[in-house]
C-alpha cells in the first residue's frame, strides 16, 4: 500500500468514513419519512445544546471509553474481543456484590472498591475465551460471543432467584447504601464553586475513564508488555521467533481487555443506577466495536469517538421522544453503518485517498511519497 | 422415558435443527470458498424479517420466501463487496451485518407495523404448513417405524424438507463437480486456482450468492414457518451456532446434520425438561436450560471432540500477484 501522511489516515480518513456513515443513516431517515437535516438538528440540540444534555452525552461516553478501549488494547494483539457486554454485565454483579457486602462510610473507600470488583469481575469472564483460544485454538469471536448470552442468563438467574429483594417484583438489587454513592459532576464542580445541573447522571467515574485511556496509552506504546502485545498482533510468527509466548500474550491481552470493559459498571451501575438492574450494560459493548474501529484503537481516538456515541445516544433519546417515527433501533443502524465504512469497507476510501496522494506527490516532484508500495 | 417422549423429542429436534442446518451449511460454502462469515445470524434476522412483512402482506408464504431470499442476499453481497473486492476485515464486515440487521428490522418492523417491532401474527397461507407424507396415517399403526415415521419423518414444512435436501445436495456440490472442487481450492491455496486461470473473486462471490440463499431460506423458515411471524432478534444467536456447528463439523456436509441435529435435541432437551425436579438436587433453573445451547457451543469449540482444522486460506483477502 502506498504511503499518506499521518494527518491524512488518522483525521481525513475515518471522517469520509463518518461522513459516508451519516449520509447513509439520513436516507434511511428519509425513507422513514422524516427530514434528516430536522433529526441531525434534534440530535445535536439534544445532546451538546446545554449543560444538561453533556451531562448525559457524557455519562454516556464515559460508559463508550471503557468499552471502546477494551476492544482496543485486543485489537492491538489482533485479538477481536466482542465479549464487552457479557464482560460489563459481570463487571456490574462484582459492584454490587461488593457494594452490598459493606455498609461503605465514604466514596473515597467505594471507589477504589467498586474498580478493583468490577475489572476482577470483568477480567474473570474474558478468562475463559482467553485460555481456550491461547490453549485450544477456539474462535475468540465465537466465545466471546456465546458468553454473552450465557453472562446474560447467568445474570438473570441470580437477580431472581437470590439478589432481588425479598418479595419484590423488580429483578434488581437493592440500593447500594449511601456511602457508596460517587460524587457526580454536580458536586465535584460545587466543590471549585462552579454550578451544573443535578440530574445528569455524568459522574467522577469520567475521570477515571480518562485515567484508563492514558494508562492504555503507557502499557501499548511506553510498556515493553505493550511491545510485546503489538509485535504478536503484527506477527505471531514473528513475535514467536523474538521469544514472546503467545500464551502469555493472549491471557493479558484479554484479561486486560475484561477489566477495561469490566470497569464500566463503575460508572453505569455504581455511579448511576446504584443498584444492579437487568441488562444495566444496555448495549455499550457492543458500541465499544464501533467506537474502537472508529479510534483506529487509539485512546485519544477512542475517546473521542466515545464522545461521538455519547452524543449519539443522548441525542437518540431526544430525538425518539420529538420525532417519534424514528425509534430508538436508528441508533443501532448509525452504530453498524460506522463498523461498516470504518471497518470493513475502510479501502474503499483508502484507495482513492492514497492514489490522490501519489498522485499529487509525484506531481509536486515530492520525494518518499511512493512509500513501499 | 416412554416412546411418547422421545418421539416428541425428535419431532422437535428436527424442527429446532432445520435453521442452524440451512445457515450451517450456508457456512460451509463461505468458509470452504475462503471467506469467514459471522454474519449468518445477521442475514438469517433480516430474511426472517422481511419474509414475514412480506407474508404478513401479501398473504403468501412463497412471496415471502422471495423478499426473504432478496434481504439476505442483498446483506451477503454486501459481505462480499467488502471481504472480496475491497479486502476489509471479514470479521468486522460480519459484525456490521449482525449490528445492521437488529436495527433495520426493529426501524423497519416499526415504521411499518407499530406493534413493538414485531410483525402481524401470521394466519392460512401466509405460513408454511406441515405437509403430511404419504402412507403417515396407513403406517401409523405399525409398531416403532409407524410411530417413527409418522411423529417425526412426516409432519414438516416443506422447508424441513428442503433442509435436509440440502445435505446430499452440499455432498454432491462439494465432491462431484467441477465447481466444488474449485471451490474447495480457492479455500485452501487461492494462488494455484489463480494460476489455473480460474478467478477467485467470481468464485468467492458464487460461493457468497449460495450462502446469501440458504441464510435466506434458513430466516423464511423461523418466521414464517416455525413460528407464526417475526419476533426482535429471533435469531438468539443461531447463527453463532451454526459456527461452531460447522467447525465440530469440520467444514463437511453430513457431519453438518449431525452437528446441527445434535444442537437440535439439545435445545428440544432445554424446552421439554424445563423446571424439572432432579432426584436430590432440586430444580435445574430455567436460564440454565435456556444458557445450555450457548454453553455446549463453547465446550465443542474448546475442541474436546478433536483437532478442527479450517480451510486454509480462511480470513485471508486474496490478492493477485503482479
Amino acid at each position: 500500500m502506498r504511503r499518506i501522511p499521518v494527518w491524512a489516515d488518522v483525521v481525513l480518513i475515518p471522517l469520509i468514513n463518518l461522513l459516508l456513515a451519516v449520509f447513509v443513516s439520513g436516507l434511511v431517515v428519509l425513507y422513514i419519512g422524516e427530514s434528516p437535516v430536522k433529526a441531525m438538528r434534534v440530535l445535536l440540540q439534544g445532546s451538546i445544546g446545554s449543560a444538561y444534555a453533556w451531562g448525559y452525552t457524557l455519562y454516556y461516553a464515559t460508559n463508550f471509553i471503557f468499552t471502546g478501549l477494551a476492544v482496543a488494547v485486543a485489537f492491538h494483539a489482533r485479538l477481536f474481543n466482542i465479549g464487552g457486554e457479557g464482560q460489563a454485565g459481570l463487571g456490574g454483579l462484582g459492584v454490587a456484590l461488593v457494594m452490598m457486602a459493606w455498609d461503605w462510610p465514604h466514596w473515597a473507600l467505594a471507589l477504589p472498591a467498586g474498580i478493583i470488583a468490577s475489572a476482577l469481575f470483568g477480567a474473570a469472564w474474558a478468562a475463559i475465551p482467553a485460555w481456550l483460544q491461547a490453549k485450544r485454538g477456539s474462535h475468540i469471536v465465537i466465545t466471546t460471543i456465546m458468553f454473552n448470552f450465557i453472562a446474560s442468563a447467568l445474570l438473570v438467574y441470580l437477580l431472581v432467584n437470590h439478589l432481588k429483594l425479598p418479595g419484590s417484583m423488580s429483578p434488581e438489587t437493592p440500593p447500594f447504601p449511601p456511602g457508596a454513592h460517587l460524587p457526580t459532576a454536580h458536586e465535584i464542580l460545587a466543590w471549585v464553586g462552579v454550578k451544573f445541573p443535578k440530574s445528569p447522571p455524568v459522574n467522577i467515574a469520567l475521570l477515571l475513564a480518562l485515567l484508563a485511556a492514558f494508562a492504555v496509552w503507557v502499557l501499548i506504546w511506553r510498556s515493553r508488555l505493550g511491545y510485546e502485545i503489538r509485535a504478536f498482533g503484527h506477527s505471531e510468527e514473528a513475535a514467536r521467533y523474538g521469544g514472546i509466548a503467545p500464551v502469555r500474550i493472549i491471557m493479558l491481552t484479554m484479561l486486560i481487555s475484561g477489566a477495561l470493559a469490566g470497569m464500566m459498571a463503575v460508572n453505569a451501575v455504581q455511579g448511576e443506577a446504584e443498584r444492579l438492574v437487568l441488562d444495566s450494560v444496555q448495549g455499550a459493548g457492543f458500541v465499544g466495536i464501533a467506537v474502537a474501529l472508529m479510534g483506529r484503537s487509539h485512546p485519544v481516538g477512542v475517546i473521542l469517538a466515545a464522545i461521538l456515541f455519547g452524543m449519539l445516544y443522548q441525542g437518540g433519546v431526544e430525538l425518539e421522544f420529538e420525532m417519534p417515527a424514528i425509534s430508538r433501533e436508528m441508533i443501532v443502524v448509525i452504530q453498524a453503518l460506522v463498523i461498516l465504512f470504518t471497518g470493513a469497507l475502510d479501502n474503499m476510501v483508502r484507495l482513492p485517498v492514497s492514489r490522490l496522494f501519489h498522485r499529487r506527490g509525484r506531481g509536486g516532484g515530492r520525494a518518499g511519497a511512493g512509500g513501499n508500495g | 422415558m416412554d416412546l411418547d417422549i422421545v418421539l416428541q423429542l425428535a419431532d422437535s429436534s428436527v424442527r429446532l435443527a432445520t435453521p442452524l442446518l440451512l445457515a450451517c451449511l450456508a457456512g460451509l460454502y463461505s468458509e470452504r470458498s475462503g471467506v469467514f462469515d459471522i454474519g449468518l445470524e445477521g442475514k438469517m434476522l433480516i430474511a426472517a424479517f422481511f419474509a414475514a412483512a412480506t407474508a404478513a402482506v401479501t398473504g403468501s408464504a412463497w412471496v415471502g420466501l422471495a423478499a426473504g431470499l432478496a434481504a439476505s442476499l442483498v446483506f451477503s453481497m454486501l459481505h462480499a463487496v467488502a471481504s472480496i473486492t475491497f479486502r476489509g476485515n471479514q470479521l468486522i464486515s460480519g459484525v456490521a451485518i449482525n449490528f445492521l440487521a437488529v436495527g433495520m428490522t426493529a426501524l423497519l418492523g416499526h415504521t411499518w407495523f407499530r406493534q413493538g417491532g414485531q410483525t402481524p401474527q401470521l394466519v392460512g397461507d401466509a405460513r408454511f404448513h406441515a405437509i403430511e407424507l404419504p402412507g403417515a396415517a396407513r403406517l401409523a399403526d405399525v409398531p416403532v417405524i409407524g410411530p417413527v415415521y409418522a411423529e417425526v419423518i412426516s409432519g414438516h414444512s416443506i422447508l424441513v424438507y428442503i433442509a435436509f435436501l440440502a445435505v446430499p445436495l452440499t455432498w454432491w456440490v462439494l465432491y462431484r463437480t467441477r465447481f466444488g472442487l474449485r471451490l474447495r481450492a480457492v479455500g485452501e491455496n487461492p494462488a494455484a486456482v489463480d494460476t489455473a486461470g480460474i478467478s477467485v473473486p467470481l468464485l468467492r462471490y458464487q460461493a457468497l450468492v449460495i450462502t446469501g440463499i440458504l441464510c435466506g431460506i434458513a430466516g423464511a423458515y423461523l418466521s414464517t414457518s416455525m413460528n407464526a411471524g417475526f419476533v426482535r432478534e429471533m435469531t438468539a444467536g443461531k447463527g453463532f451456532i451454526a459456527l461452531a456447528a460447522l467447525i465440530f463439523a469440520k467444514w463437511r456436509p453430513w457431519p453438518a446434520l449431525f452437528a446441527t441435529l445434535l444442537f437440535g435435541l439439545l435445545e428440544a432437551i432445554g424446552i421439554r425438561f424445563q423446571n424439572v425436579e432432579l432426584g436430590g438436587i432440586g430444580t435445574i433453573p430455567v436460564q440454565f436450560m435456556q444458557a445450555l445451547p450457548y454453553i455446549l457451543t463453547v465446550v465443542i469449540l474448546a475442541g474436546f471432540v478433536g483437532k478442527a482444522i479450517p480451510p486454509r486460506a480462511g480470513g485471508e483477502p486474496y490478492v493477485k500477484e503482479e
